[in-house]
């Protein structure tokens, strides 16, 4: 077991994350109880999850079925559960990331040049959802800024662009224009160096399936999920502000920051609350997914509600 | 088979049709994957488009009689509306009882300034009147103005596929396929009044 300092963003502390193991056991206890009355059988185990949540005040993480089951991953299918389902003949192994841009060490890089053993942390962030749903999860990986400043950025780098795998054979999503291919993101350089963001390579203590975006991707968590780019193949440092996908798609719905706002409604919907996955009823969202320690300094002086 | 066996039988097949999607998001719930990790989404999702397919299928009944020449499936027509009405009940329920657990500022918010959810809302209260006057007695005290008065329900399908276009963000394929349903459905129905208006005018 590692020991660590506690972090300012560990308000989700690593001792209430319930370990891999001691979780599968829960869940074989679980589905062992269920099989000795037929009553508890015919409760679904989100049911069940939402049951053990209610009445709790602090925050559990989401059950790796749940975190692994629904995802948005257009390039696998536009249904929650396809990815799932479609993912599997992806191949995240080898990989390799291109390095473009303003930087001294541009080139392409095996994934396991880029991402170090000894650099992976584990961060348990909240993951808020554009469309009002969030989730828990025990990440794995490397802040993007040791990844970026070991590219040397020049002082042209203002933006950091990144770019998901085209590969239709593998991804049947992206053989229909459900969005122009492939999919692409974009942090400014401060956003891309805040300690909070992370390069994850892995979940819950295993490497990331496909259907949450192996083998590399990006977490911001106190941003809309649609800004955590996943299979990234591209990382580009830039000095104009990067085109985001979402973005390009409908400019008036989503903007280039994307940071969690619930004063600033999406037009089809309010970003006030949101449901935790497993939760029956709503609850608060916060300003900056509750991160504004570590990042509401980056945008001061700024009018969020113009710049979504 | 004689002729209250044959309509017996479409009916209790109409009924059945009809329960189908209910029978399996139910077993789905109890014995599947308990509608997976947003079961008020799906559930959501589920009776929407529910209610939009079995709303399009009656929309779809008298159309078919008149080119089959199958007067019987009239009987079936105000069955299958109202189960059509019973879907749209449902996800109207799912909405305002599970999703936003009568939080009715958040509920008014919603449909006063989020127009596919306004368009959606419209399109189910264009149903009650025609669920509430689907028995024998209004349709005889109301006459030809019964007659007019359902004509709602081509303004509550169009509205009800508007919805499901506005509400889907970027895949809009399933919506093409109602939308053409009920396009070739309507297409149908105005051929037929046409028709009858030149054939009058002929006469």
């Amino acid at each position: 077991m590692h020991i660590r300092r506690k972090k300012p963003w560990d308000d989700v502390t690593a001792a209430e994350v319930t370990p891999y193991e001691t979780y599968l056991d829960r869940r074989r206890f679980i589905q062992g109880a269920a099989g000795a009355a037929a009553a508890v059988a015919l409760v679904p185990d989100s049911v069940a999850g939402a049951l053990a949540a209610t009445g709790i005040g602090q925050e559990e993480v989401t059950p790796y079925e749940d975190v692994t089951s629904y995802n948005n991953f257009y390039e696998f299918g536009t249904d929650k559960s396809d990815p799932a389902k479609n993912a599997g003949s992806f191949t995240p192994r080898p990989w390799t990331v291109e390095v473009a841009g303003h930087c001294a060490k541009p080139g392409t890089y095996a994934l396991e040049d880029l991402v170090v053993p000894g650099d992976v942390e584990d961060r348990t962030y909240r993951l808020r959802c554009v469309e009002a749903w969030s989730m828990v999860i025990p990440w794995q990986g490397v802040p993007l800024g040791t990844i970026l400043r070991r590219m040397e950025p020049t002082g042209d780098a203002r933006f950091v662009a990144f770019e998901t795998v085209f590969r239709p054979e593998e991804m049947p999503g992206q053989r229909r224009p459900i969005l122009p291919w492939p999919y692409v993101e974009g942090l400014r350089m401060d956003e891309a160096m805040n300690d909070l963001t992370l390069l994850a390579t892995g979940l819950y203590g295993r490497d990331l399936l496909n259907q949450s975006g192996a083998p590399l991707r990006l977490v911001v968590p106190w941003k809309y999920g649609f800004k955590s780019i996943k299979s990234i193949v591209k990382i580009s440092f830039t000095a104009e502000m990067p085109a985001n996908t979402w973005n390009v798609m409908t400019p008036h719905e989503y903007g280039f920051y994307a940071n969690v706002n619930p004063e600033v409604d999406h037009p089809r919907w309010s970003q006030a609350r949101e449901r935790r996955i497993g939760e029956f009823r709503r609850r608060e969202t916060l300003m900056f997914n509750g991160y504004g320690e570590q990042v509401a300094h980056m945008y001061a002086g700024m009018d969020l509600t113009r710049y979504y | 088979m004689d002729h209250r066996r044959r309509v017996f039988v479409l009916k209790a097949g109409v009924w059945l049709a009809c329960l189908i999607p209910l029978g399996r998001v139910t077993h789905r719930f109890f014995l599947g994957d308990g509608l997976g990790a947003n079961p008020i989404e799906e559930l959501e999702h589920w009776s929407g488009f529910t209610a939009l397919w079995v709303l399009t299928a009656a929309l779809g009944v008298t159309p078919l009689r008149r080119i089959t020449g199958w007067n019987d499936l009239q009987k079936v027509r105000r069955l299958v509306g109202l189960f059509a009405f019973f879907y749209a009940f449902l996800h109207m329920a799912a909405y305002l009882a599970l999703d936003q657990f009568f939080a009715w500022s958040f509920i008014v918010e919603d449909v006063v300034e989020r127009p596919f959810i306004t368009v959606g809302t419209a399109a189910f209260l264009m149903l009650v009147p025609l669920a509430l006057t689907s028995t024998r007695g209004w349709i005889r005290r109301l006459g030809r103005t019964w007659v007019r008065l359902h004509r709602l329900v081509y303004a509550s399908a169009v509205l009800g596929v508007i919805h499901f276009f506005w509400k889907e963000r970027a895949d809009t394929l399933r919506p093409w396929y109602v939308a053409l349903a009920v396009g070739i459905l309507l297409g149908v129905r105005a051929y037929f009044a046409l028709r009858a208006r030149w054939r009058g005018a002929r006469a």
